[in-house]
């Protein structure tokens, strides 16, 4: 540990002298990224899911490492400001202390924080990247154009689930839903990606969150009682879909349903931007390097954070300059696209400027298949059969 | 009824007592040398699919007898079409819009006479001296020895985990592949056909160049954005120079004296000063650039940026990009078509670029940079390289786990030749 402290210390102070070196030839440009994230973090129902205190900002950390080694060719040097806002404070408040540093904030806040923090920072040239929240209306009816949205919606996520069940041939669901806000969102993208995508929805049950807590010495003995009676007398059903972002039940059902049958959604296949075990198109590299760094695995949130600093920087080399409004008009531009190691380009939707992607169906333990699925066709690219489309839209940006 | 069967691993599968049929893998049909008329589902890595036993008695050893298909799959506009008969659970093949010989085999009639057409142009197609390639199988930890007179593999050499790059040293005593998981480069013996040493190359190597006089190697090392140089004589490491995010394509220019290396989370191709070892220009190309490849007289570099699309043409003087190759495949989504392996014929006229899930190579015109024609070949097209003479160019298909032969004169796909699983490099001995 000691030894590795003095090696990073000797390599920073290396780092330093090489930069002071460069400074003599030309002040290399210099580009801010905000990070506005939350203080504390969620509980799990299962402690491998528990995120790290730096989940996120380890993402943008390391992309930042990678645009510096690219800055190093185009003279540009990128820094990253971290600021944690607690669920008391004002996010607004603590995002115009960032504004003056930086043109580029990564936000991840919940909706309405997040829409507070975009309108007070309206007209100050400043824009935000949204890598944590995954709600549809801020892409629909209450869409920023100062919002760009790098995290997937929950309508994206439900879509690439929900072509892969179809796929298979489980199209009889049986949803479990939870008794929170979020649960529900979830579960109306559920619900809509099974009539797009032909589907039924055989029946529906609500799991009430009753209070209690996540891990308990006992836990298990009352759980296998519970969730066997509360799966029975389903009419049948191919597949359980559960629908429980809040972490109240989803990962109780694998093994404990009444009826033998696999379970998706929150627990079992889940569908999600990344995760750990994804190594196709060259991720192993960037897994390995974020394994190097940030000591732990990289998720979702991670990666998300990882793409949208990945972009900033993509925008500086692609500009050849650190000026935000150049930088901003190019991301909004057609010419750009990204590399994210999800085997095709990413692209900003123009209508809302949500990030296309594919969104992987991970087990927890191997990525079991990539959406969108085969087949499933799109006149402008198949990326767009994830989520809502140009001709559903909500959204006027203004 | 057979008990058991080799998995592609060479593994062997057992079926459970009453276990029920389940979809059948990609059975390819050995026609014993001819043309290899493999029926293939267009899909994802990793979309293999397994017969149960006896599955493979079925017409074109496709689909479970017993029971219908469960995932028909759907049609592709300008693909192949795959139906599926509710009644006999048969898969049915038909013809895509875009009709390749292979692809050719709607009934058990047509295939016959496929193999008899096939046959008959083998005896066209036989080349005057035969050349020996060696294909790397990424998945299969393999090396895979093709004869190019019989157009079989005639052997498979067990090498390292995950062998990706893969060359002849300049003598032709020696074929170098990088096995990246095991962090070296080993050596085979051509003539022995087996593992004699290996080259301290660095972690994870990928691809490498080396020099004319074939004594100094350049290897890219993807996990920490260096390009190692080894004394390939001593078998030595002799040092090392820091380049962009995720180096990759390797390729040293005619004279020698720059080192090309393409990395690609920074999108550049790295110009290095071989003699000093020092980045002289970097060069902005499109998003995941992952091959580099000069005009034999040096007077253009061509670097394939797998995620952007595209293939820029460099101008090795001036260092900028002078013009960019964009490819379209009607009926196929733009995002599909990601250019990896070039090769260029040697008087420079014609370029062949693999475009990977696209499933085809592109022929373009060396002079004008257009695009003329689209050639189908199998599933995740990667590498390729031509035959000495200049007669026949090889290309790898990894998801399909073949490599295609096309005929460069006719600009033609004349024979695809099983390998071992996913394979992606391939280096051909010079006479």
């Amino acid at each position: 540990m000691v030894l590795g402290v003095l090696a990073r210390s000797l390599i920073g102070a290396i780092g330093l002298i090489a930069a002071a070196t460069a400074a003599e030839a030309a002040d290399p440009v210099d580009i801010a990224i905000g990070y506005l994230g939350r203080a504390g973090v969620p509980q799990t129902l299962s402690p491998l899911d528990q995120p790290a205190a730096d989940d996120g900002v380890a993402g943008a950390k390391l992309a930042i490492e990678d645009n510096n080694t690219t800055g190093k060719f185009l003279n540009q040097r990128f820094t990253l400001l971290d600021r944690r806002v607690k669920d008391d404070e004002d996010a607004a408040q603590a995002a115009n202390e960032l504004a003056g540093k930086t043109g580029f904030i990564l936000a991840d806040l919940p909706a309405d924080a997040l829409l507070r923090v975009a309108d007070s920072l309206r007209g100050r040239g400043i824009t935000l990247l949204n890598v944590g929240a995954t709600d549809d209306r801020l892409r629909e009816q209450d869409c920023r154009a100062n919002v760009i949205h790098v995290a997937p919606t929950r309508s994206m996520l439900a879509d690439g689930l929900a072509q892969y069940l179809v796929w298979k041939q489980w199209k009889r669901w049986l949803l479990v839903t939870g008794s929170h806000d979020n649960d529900k969102l979830f579960a109306d993208a559920l619900r809509r990606a099974a009539t797009r995508f032909g589907a039924k929805i055989v029946e529906e049950r609500v799991f009430e969150d009753t209070g209690g807590a996540r891990r308990t010495d006992s836990g298990v003995t009352l759980i296998q009682r519970q969730m066997p009676v509360f799966t029975q007398k389903a009419p049948a059903y191919d597949v359980l879909v559960a629908a429980d972002e809040s972490e109240v039940f989803a990962n109780y059902l694998p093994y404990r349903t009444w009826d033998p049958r696999p379970v998706a959604g929150s627990a079992g296949l889940r569908p999600t931007s990344w995760d750990p075990a994804q190594d196709q198109w060259g991720a192993t590299q960037l897994q390995n390097r974020f394994m190097k760094m940030a000591l732990r695995r990289m998720d979702a949130l991670d990666m998300q954070a990882w793409m949208a600093v990945r972009m900033v920087g993509e925008a500086a080399s692609r500009t050849n300059s650190g000026d935000a409004k150049a930088m901003t008009d190019y991301l909004k531009s057609p010419n750009f696209t990204i590399a994210a190691f999800k085997g095709t380009r990413l692209s900003l939707r123009d209508w809302n400027l949500q990030l296309r992607q594919p969104i992987l169906l991970a087990d927890g333990r191997m990525i079991v298949s990539v959406s969108p699925q085969e087949g499933f066709l799109h006149q402008v690219s198949e990326l767009d059969t994830l989520g809502v489309d140009r001709p559903e839209t909500k959204c006027k940006l203004q | 009824m057979l008990m058991k069967m080799r998995s592609p691993t060479g593994r062997i599968l057992k079926a459970a007592p009453g276990s029920k049929p389940r979809p059948c893998e990609e059975t390819t049909v050995d026609t014993a040398g001819a043309v290899q008329a493999s029926p293939r589902v267009r899909g994802e890595a990793g979309l293999h699919r397994r017969c149960n036993p006896g599955e493979r008695d079925s017409p074109l050893g496709l689909v479970p007898a017993a029971a219908p298909h469960p995932n028909p799959l759907p049609v592709k506009d300008g693909e192949r079409e795959r139906t599926a008969d509710a009644a006999t659970g048969r898969l049915h093949l038909t013809r895509g819009r875009i009709g390749k010989l292979r692809d050719q085999i709607p009934t058990r009639a047509a295939f016959a006479a496929l193999l008899l057409s096939a046959a008959l142009s083998l005896a066209t197609i036989t080349p005057a001296s035969a050349y020996v390639a060696f294909v790397s199988n990424e998945k299969g930890n393999t090396v895979s020895v093709i004869d190019t007179d019989s157009w079989t593999v005639t052997k498979t050499i067990k090498v390292g985990q995950r062998p990706r790059g893969i060359a002849f040293t300049r003598d032709g005593k020696f074929v170098m592949v990088a096995v990246g998981d095991d962090d070296t480069i080993q050596l085979i013996d051509a003539k022995k056909m087996e593992i004699v040493d290996t080259l301290p190359s660095g972690p994870d190597p990928e691809l490498f160049a080396q020099d004319a006089q074939g004594k100094t190697l350049y290897v890219a090392n993807e996990n920490d954005n260096t390009v190692t140089v080894l004394d390939l004589e001593k078998r030595v490491r002799i040092g090392d120079v820091q380049v962009g995010v995720e180096p990759e394509g390797m390729m040293l220019s005619p004279d020698g004296k720059i080192l090309i290396c393409t990395s690609e989370t920074t999108n550049m191709a790295h110009f290095i000063d071989t003699a000093t070892r020092k980045i002289v220009a970097n060069v902005l190309v499109d998003a995941r650039p992952r091959y580099a490849e000069f005009k034999s007289d040096g007077s253009e570099l061509w670097v394939s940026a797998e995620i952007g699309g595209t293939v820029s043409i460099i101008d090795p003087a001036k260092r900028e990009v002078t013009g960019k190759i964009k490819f379209a495949v009607p009926g196929l989504r733009s995002e599909a078509i990601q250019p990896v392996g070039i090769s260029l014929t040697k008087d420079g006229k014609t370029g062949f670029v693999a475009l990977g899930p696209a499933n085809r190579v592109a022929v373009v015109d060396g002079t004008t940079h257009e695009v003329k024609k689209y050639l189908l070949v199998g599933q995740r097209v990667w590498h390729m390289e031509f035959t000495p003479d200049e007669k026949y160019l090889l290309v790898t298909n990894g998801v399909s786990n073949d490599v295609s032969v096309i005929d460069v004169a006719a600009q033609k796909v004349i024979k695809t030749i099983q390998v071992g699983e996913l394979p992606w490099g391939i280096t051909i001995a010079q006479p």
